[in-house]
């Protein structure tokens, strides 16, 4: 009974308070077991005086507070106009825009370049080839990376073809089928086909494994194999050539399609026909699963952009591209 | 100045820097109604929410699969971390001697804040190999899913069922006890339905959290675009769909990512709201 008085008296005392407006330094525990054999102690209110240093204590903590903000604001404007303003004066910068299929290669690139011009500054973007056309288009970027060929509209565009990727049709290492016909593959990604006996594996269900809607590399394969054909709906979905290569990596059942260049130990890329991928077969044309790079400009380059489209078509960089798994422009056959 | 201006002072700056925050996400919804509706209109919302198609380059924009994906993999997480939770919270509330508890709370708080990317990957490197050797499918399913959100929801289950456990007046137990129910009958029967409403708020909140999820399910999901028939099948959930297509889309493919999340948003929204008004209908 008297613990429950006390507790009455403490929370009548903290609303007196509240309802004054002033601060509390009441604090109130809420009961546990092992108090209620010894009632709370109700703190002393509060005197004016005490209450008075707090407010003034917390005003200024708030000042300091909203302008600490406003000049942290500030500070962050000017360092970023500053920035850009420096960057703009000493270097001259460019854009290249465009398909994440060409974007690791085109930073290789720009990097090679810098440290050839070290006045020079080019940013690589990535965002898909279409929306690297689309900012060629715009001005958003002077240089636009696309890994399909322009189609309609586009093709006013001026294109510069700097390398040619093949795609590799990739299963399994322990998968006993090592050849397929392109007619097969298609038929495996439409889902007709939905066992690997039918192809001569073993008797399991074949998991298939695409990229996202909107890809580069799915557009491409979608031209070379499926056709106006569908990729099945319930192929699974990774968004990246690494995530494919780890997925069929880890699934015997598993046949994906990746780029040439990413091709390793842990994953074996099909013949096609006979045709095994390798850079001699794209070389001389065998090879059908082949795609254009491109760099993309809305007229003849001019200025940093063609130093720079030079540079990449010079026979260096064209080795560099090549070390990196891709066929060079330069070779020959070249189209697309 | 008096003392009364400065504390209305300082009210009022304090009220202006929360509704700042609140005002972030007014925006935040602004933005993406904005973006998403549109295509809701233009396709129309009975065709977008009960289309059974996703094929964004034939300007297919059906998120059925997702939906049901979504309720699928969140069902089965709930199905799974429930009774783990609720016991853990019963456990740390009534058994648990102080040392015990103290170890077993920072654990779940650890739990808490493990990034969803690494719970990804541990369940695409662990689980889903042992998920597709000995069930069969790809291993990258909705079994594999729900698992690992079953581990990510346990510490919103569990602390919000502990506290409105800790939150019943001692009277409820003593008088329990003292009618003679034993210590199991006593949580069963009259601790646990007493804190009912605030064990429904964890799990909705749970759910919440579930629904969310994105990183780690874009791992384990698999992502593919059909209806799922079984626990072993690949789904897509709605924020998986955003997550997934968001680095190319252009156009109409961009709204309808946006049209997901506004989908989502209202979905997020409606069980908020739910745990909100259950919590507060306290029982006693």
């Amino acid at each position: 009974m008297d613990n429950t008085i006390a507790e009455c008296a403490l929370r009548i005392a903290e609303y007196k308070n509240y309802f004054k407006g002033t601060m509390i330094s009441t604090k109130y525990q809420a009961p546990n077991h092992k108090q209620i054999s010894h009632p709370p102690h109700p703190s002393p209110l509060p005197s004016g005086e005490r209450d008075g240093v707090r407010g003034r204590w917390a005003l200024a903590f708030g000042i300091y507070l909203i302008f600490g903000i406003w000049k942290l604001g500030l500070l962050l404007f000017l360092m970023v106009i500053s920035m850009t303003m420096g960057c703009q004066r000493s270097k001259a910068g460019i854009t290249v825009a465009g398909s994440t299929s060409v974007e690791p290669f085109a930073e290789l690139l720009a990097e090679e370049y810098m440290h050839l011009h070290p006045r020079s500054h080019i940013y690589v973007q990535g965002g898909g080839s279409s929306a690297g056309i689309q900012a060629v288009r715009s001005g958003a970027a002077q240089i636009g990376m696309s890994s399909r060929s322009l189609i309609g509209r586009e093709k006013s565009l001026y294109a510069v073809l700097i390398a040619r990727d093949a795609i590799a049709i990739i299963v399994h290492p322990k998968n006993p089928v090592i050849d397929l016909p392109l007619v097969k593959v298609r038929e495996v990604f439409t889902g007709r086909i939905k066992n690997w006996k039918e192809l001569g594996g073993a008797d399991r269900t074949i998991t298939l494994v695409t990229r996202e809607e909107g890809s580069g590399t799915r557009e491409a394969f979608q031209k070379l194999v499926m056709g106006k054909e569908e990729i099945a709906l319930e192929a699974l979905v990774q968004d990246s050539n690494g995530a494919i290569r780890q997925v069929v990596a880890g699934d015997p059942n598993a046949i994906g399609y990746i780029s040439l260049g990413l091709v390793n130990e842990k994953v074996r890329a099909l013949k096609i026909s006979g045709v095994v991928p390798d850079f001699e077969n794209i070389k001389n044309g065998r090879y059908h699963l082949v795609r254009p790079f491109l760099f993309v400009f809305t007229g003849e380059p001019s200025g940093e952009a063609k130093s720079f489209l030079d540079f990449v078509m010079s026979p260096e960089a064209q080795k560099l591209l090549t070390r990196e798994g891709l066929v060079p422009a330069l070779s020959k056959s070249s189209g697309g | 100045m008096t003392v009364e201006f400065k504390e209305k002072f300082i009210e009022k700056i304090l009220l202006l820097i929360a509704f700042s925050s609140i005002s972030i996400l007014a925006l935040i919804a602004f933005f993406i109604f904005g973006e998403g509706l549109p295509l809701i209109w233009k396709i129309g919302p009975k065709t977008f929410l009960l289309g059974g198609r996703w094929v964004p380059g034939q300007g297919e924009f059906g998120i059925l699969p997702m939906i049901i994906g979504s309720f699928w993999v969140t069902f089965g997480a709930l199905l799974l971390g429930l009774p783990l939770g609720l016991a853990c919270a019963i456990f740390l509330c009534e058994w648990t001697p102080p040392w015990a508890g103290m170890i077993l709370r920072s654990a779940i708080q650890v739990l808490a804040g493990i990034p969803s990317v690494i719970y990804g990957f541990w369940g695409l490197v662990v689980l889903v190999p042992l998920v597709r050797n000995y069930l069969g499918g790809p291993g990258l399913s909705i079994l594999s899913g729900s698992l690992i959100l079953s581990i990510m929801i346990l510490p919103t289950i569990i602390s919000i069922s502990e506290d409105s456990l800790k939150a019943l007046p001692p009277s409820y137990k003593a008088g329990a006890l003292a009618l003679g129910a034993t210590h199991w009958e006593t949580i069963w029967r009259v601790l646990v339905p007493a804190a009912r409403s605030g064990i429904v708020a964890s799990i909705i909140l749970g759910m919440g959290r579930a629904l969310g999820e994105t990183m780690a399910m874009i791992m384990i999901l698999g992502n593919a675009v059909k209806m799922p028939s079984s626990f072993l099948d690949s789904a897509r959930t709605l924020t998986t769909n955003i997550g997934i297509e968001m680095g190319y889309a252009t156009g109409d493919h961009r709204q309808a990512l946006f049209a997901t999340g506004v989908i989502l948003f209202l979905i997020i929204m409606f069980l908020n709201t739910l745990a909100i008004v259950l919590s507060r209908r306290r029982v006693g």
